[in-house]
């Protein structure tokens, strides 16, 4: 390929209109006639519906309907699995609206459609309910009990236990030199997103055809799923992704109000909308990594880690819905993370609880999983007195190794493997950037009132989920390309990436690329999405596809017209150049296009290592993070603006986990951080010293670009480095520290006794 | 209700319910839409607009507030033509990325700038502070706003 528009910093396309203000985003959408969908949720946590009386709400003028469960009879249909759709998950799936049981606060209950937003909340207030309380299930503990059962149906609260094995980890601990137990817990985090979600739905009753606004994420996936609900053909439903205010894996999941609105739209036959506001937000959204495990790990006494054993539970929350499965499953299948354990036995008990249901956030069970076994590795280190850096060094997957086979899970076998990389490499560098050497001498000192900690730990990031992805090329009347993609964009850049590797690949100036389209379901014959870091990868190598297919069908359109061989036709910058000279302006194969295709079951594993430098005040637990460096392999850099602006940022929402953010309930099942003033999230002053250095290394073998998923490391590693960190500062006081956020109380608490 | 003031440079007069807040009024009347709505309740400024030469939350104030100010949305800090040097330095240091803090940000940004062009970067990052980014991590934030000072200083 002549161009070099792969790996160059290349400003993004979309930010001239976002810095405009002239995005497009759902709740800017107002089309003639619409009116509004506010939604009655339940503020009980446990309880049984003994009625919803909606008379009052229906008087109100500009209350055109109320939707309850009623509505949809027999009973409402069921939100499924998309991810690991085990048939023992399905007693615990959730109904779209509640029907005969409310299980978390927050759970629809009721629509009202109104003239206005204000109208409908005026309604909200005068339906009444008559819920009979039953016990709460506030935590996994409680859960345990199976006193007080969710689904009495299913007779349990734990709809499911993964396994994660390799080798024989019970009959490597038997022998073994050295052996400690750790029990270590993680807070509730969200993918919270600055744009609340939304969705819109119109009704084409002469057609029988639905148009979807709001889609995000997974919006073929998600059109199968609603076709198969409300009745309809896949085709009947357009699902038309606009400008989105941010993924991190929470949003475009499908959640009750994807059905609840495009059935109210046909109910009424007008366009309805709903926008969440962000008190729903906090408690509709997905929720995430709420995690406790119990671990055992061996070692040599020289730190070789022999076996690694445990039980891990989560909290999932209500219901198993959608992707809720992928947290728990990766906290036992990527515990031992970018090291050599031979033998691993992990047990991940899946426990439903009356919270907000559980679906991935942004390093899904990584950053749990980092927690726990960067944390137990420092205590391992300190028991055996082993430099924390050799330990790590020596434990880590050598080049040599890989392709390295990792756990297999099961039920739903899942078999694994990492696919390239020198870790050490990372690592070396990491240390280097972060002047380790120097600064080691300063752990726990004590300089002008704070101690100072540092803390090194390393991660490996899965990317490239398939199996498979499209994407498809086509002339526009003006002789300009199009790109249409079956990849989502949710805020990451992709418009101007697919068009560096569209320009590239047709050997193009990048303006050629008028538009790149992406997210509906209109694009592309199929499509599969923005999830698991797997735009570049997936979506990128099947544009190399179709930039082979459009070639070749350019070449043989224009060898006609020109009548000459196809191999004589060259591609220029608006025109096709054939033999002598002749040449045809691209204007003339306007409508010429063609689909290709990247089928891949295998994964992409980038890789790191991250260091913090802390500085803990006594006085008042708070932490000051003096220097935090990343440094991250991502097999073939595209972008090296977009990619370091997803290493800084994920590591930024990793810190809020570390420190700050947690969804909060007290033993009633009531949410207690329900606004942005109790649930906090990093803010421009909180963590001004982070750098981040990219690489690319080694390639990845499993795509035609050699590019990894990188959208996700930052934040996997940050919770283990920010608690080793804070406990090497604050090592005089013996620190127990086992648990995150650290939020400034159990700091403050650390720093008290000796 | 009754109220009049001036938009982007332009005279305005709406009728609108007593309740209706001053973001609601702009996207939903006069559908300016580059301003935003995070949360409602005055935390992520997402939704702040110039009131008079100060940086204000909209979601926080009633239309009937506005009577007789001067405000300024992201619409009236743009143009056609070029970005400002301000957007021009948040594209180069990649200080955003869905862009939904983005108008926010800018406004804020500019009216810091415009009132201290000299401010450094803890006074940015202060300022700043008010202005919830869940995509960037702030550091390219800070960073565009610091470079597009020189932009504001007066010759």
């Amino acid at each position: 390929m002549k161009n070099a528009f792969i790996g160059s910093p290349i400003e993004r396309r979309e930010d001239l209109r976002f810095l405009r203000g002239r995005g497009e985003y759902l709740d800017d959408l107002l089309p003639d006639g619409l009116v509004y969908a506010v939604i009655l949720r339940s503020s009980v946590a446990h309880g049984r519906i003994v009625a919803i009386d909606t008379a009052a709400a229906l008087k109100i003028p500009g209350v055109h309907a109320v939707i309850t469960a009623k509505d949809m009879p027999p009973t409402p249909p069921i939100v499924p699995m998309r991810l690991q759709p085990l048939p023992e998950f399905k007693p615990f799936e959730q109904p779209v609206i509640a029907h005969d049981k409310v299980r978390y606060v927050g759970e629809p209950m009721a629509v009202v459609i109104a003239d206005s937003v204000a109208i409908g909340e005026d309604a909200l207030d005068v339906i009444e309910v008559q819920i009979e309380s039953l016990p709460a299930v506030a935590d996994w503990h409680v859960a345990h009990e199976d006193k007080s059962l969710l689904f009495e149906g299913a007779g349990t609260n734990r709809s499911l236990t993964f396994n994660a094995v390799r080798g024989d980890a019970d009959a490597a601990f038997k022998n073994a030199p050295y052996v400690r137990r750790e029990t270590l817990r993680t807070g509730r985090h969200y993918g919270l997103t600055m744009e609340p979600r939304g969705v819109m739905a119109e009704w084409d009753a002469a057609n029988g055809r639905l148009t979807v606004s709001g889609a995000a994420k997974v919006p073929f996936f998600n059109r199968r799923i609603l076709a198969k609900q409300i009745g309809l053909a896949e085709d009947s439903i357009e699902m038309i992704e606009n400008d989105v205010g941010g993924g991190f894996g929470a949003r475009g999941e499908f959640y009750p109000e994807d059905f609840l609105i495009p059935f109210a739209a046909r109910h009424l036959n007008r366009p309805v909308k709903w926008t969440e506001d962000r008190r729903e937000n906090l408690m509709a959204m997905n929720h995430a990594r709420q995690a406790e495990v119990d671990v055992e790990i061996a070692c040599e006494r020289d730190g070789t880690i022999i076996a690694l054993r445990g039980h891990a539970h989560v909290d999932m929350g209500a219901y198993m819905r959608t992707n809720g499965a992928v947290g728990a499953r990766n906290i036992a299948q990527f515990m031992a993370g970018p090291y050599r354990i031979p033998d691993v036995k992990l047990d991940v008990s899946l426990w439903m609880t009356n919270k907000t249901p559980v679906g991935t956030y942004r390093g899904p069970g990584r950053f749990e999983t980092d927690f726990f076994r960067e944390r137990l590795f420092d205590i391992v280190a300190e028991d055996l007195r082993l430099d924390r850096v050799e330990f790590r060094r020596k434990n880590l997957i050598a080049l040599a190794e890989m392709p390295y086979q990792i756990a297999t899970i099961s039920p739903y076998v899942h078999e694994d493997a990492y696919d390239s990389g020198d870790y050490r490499q990372t690592l070396d560098r990491c240390l280097k950037e972060a002047n380790w050497t120097e600064k080691a001498k300063l752990q726990g000192a004590l300089v002008d009132g704070r101690y100072h900690g540092l803390a090194v730990g390393c991660f490996i990031e899965g990317g490239a989920a398939g199996p498979k992805e499209m994407a498809r090329l086509e002339i526009n009347d003006d002789g300009s390309i199009s790109v249409y993609m079956g990849s989502s964009a949710v805020g990451q850049g992709v418009e101007t990436v697919f068009a560096q590797i569209a320009a590239d690949a047709l050997e193009i100036p990048m303006d050629r690329i008028k538009w790149v389209h992406h997210g509906s379901t209109a694009y592309v014959s199929d499509g599969y999405g923005a999830y698991h870091s797997r735009s570049i990868v997936m979506g990128g190598s099947a544009l190399l596809d179709a930039a082979n297919n459009f070639k070749a069908a350019l070449g043989e359109e224009a060898a006609k017209r020109l009548g000459c061989n196809a191999s004589d036709i060259a591609l220029g910058e608006d025109k096709v150049i054939g033999p002598g000279g002749k040449s045809l302006p691209l204007s003339d194969f306007a409508g010429l296009t063609r689909e290709g295709a990247f089928l891949n079951k295998k994964h992409t594993y980038s890789y790191g290592a991250q260091v913090a430098h802390v500085a803990v005040d006594p006085k008042t637990g708070h932490v000051a993070l003096i220097d935090y460096v990343v440094v991250q392999d991502a097999g073939r850099i595209i972008n090296p603006l977009t990619l370091k602006g997803q290493v800084i940022g994920s590591l930024v929402q990793g810190l809020g986990g570390a420190f700050l953010e947690d969804l909060v309930y007290d033993a009633e099942g009531q949410l207690l951080t329900g606004s942005l003033a109790d649930y906090l999230l990093p803010t421009a002053s909180d963590f001004p010293n982070l750098r981040a250095f990219v690489m690319d290394e080694h390639p990845s073998p499993i795509n035609p670009l050699g590019a990894k998923g990188a959208g996700e490391g930052g934040m996997v590693g940050a919770g283990g480095v920010i608690a080793n960190a804070v406990a090497s500062a604050l090592q005089s006081f013996k620190p127990d520290l086992r648990e995150l956020p650290l939020t400034p109380t159990r700091v403050w608490e650390m720093a008290q006794k000796r | 209700m009754p109220t009049n003031f001036e938009v982007n440079g332009k005279p305005v007069s709406v009728n609108v319910e007593a309740r209706m807040t001053l973001a609601d009024c702009l996207r939903h009347h006069l559908r300016l839409t580059g301003t935003h709505v995070g949360c409602e309740h005055g935390v992520c400024g997402a939704c702040t607009v110039i009131v008079d030469g100060y940086a204000v939350r909209s979601c926080l104030m009633l239309t009937a507030q506005a009577e007789g100010t001067k405000v300024v949305t992201v619409e009236g800090l743009s143009n056609d033509e070029a970005l400002t040097p301000l957007q021009a330095s948040f594209r180069k240091h990649h200080a955003l990325q869905c862009g939904f803090c983005t108008p926010g940000m800018i406004t804020t940004a500019h009216a810091l700038l415009s009132e201290e062009p000299d401010c450094d970067a803890d006074r940015v990052r202060e300022v700043l502070s008010g202005n919830l980014c869940r995509c960037t991590g702030y550091i390219s934030i800070v960073e565009a706003v610091l470079d597009a000072r020189s932009a504001y200083k007066k010759p």
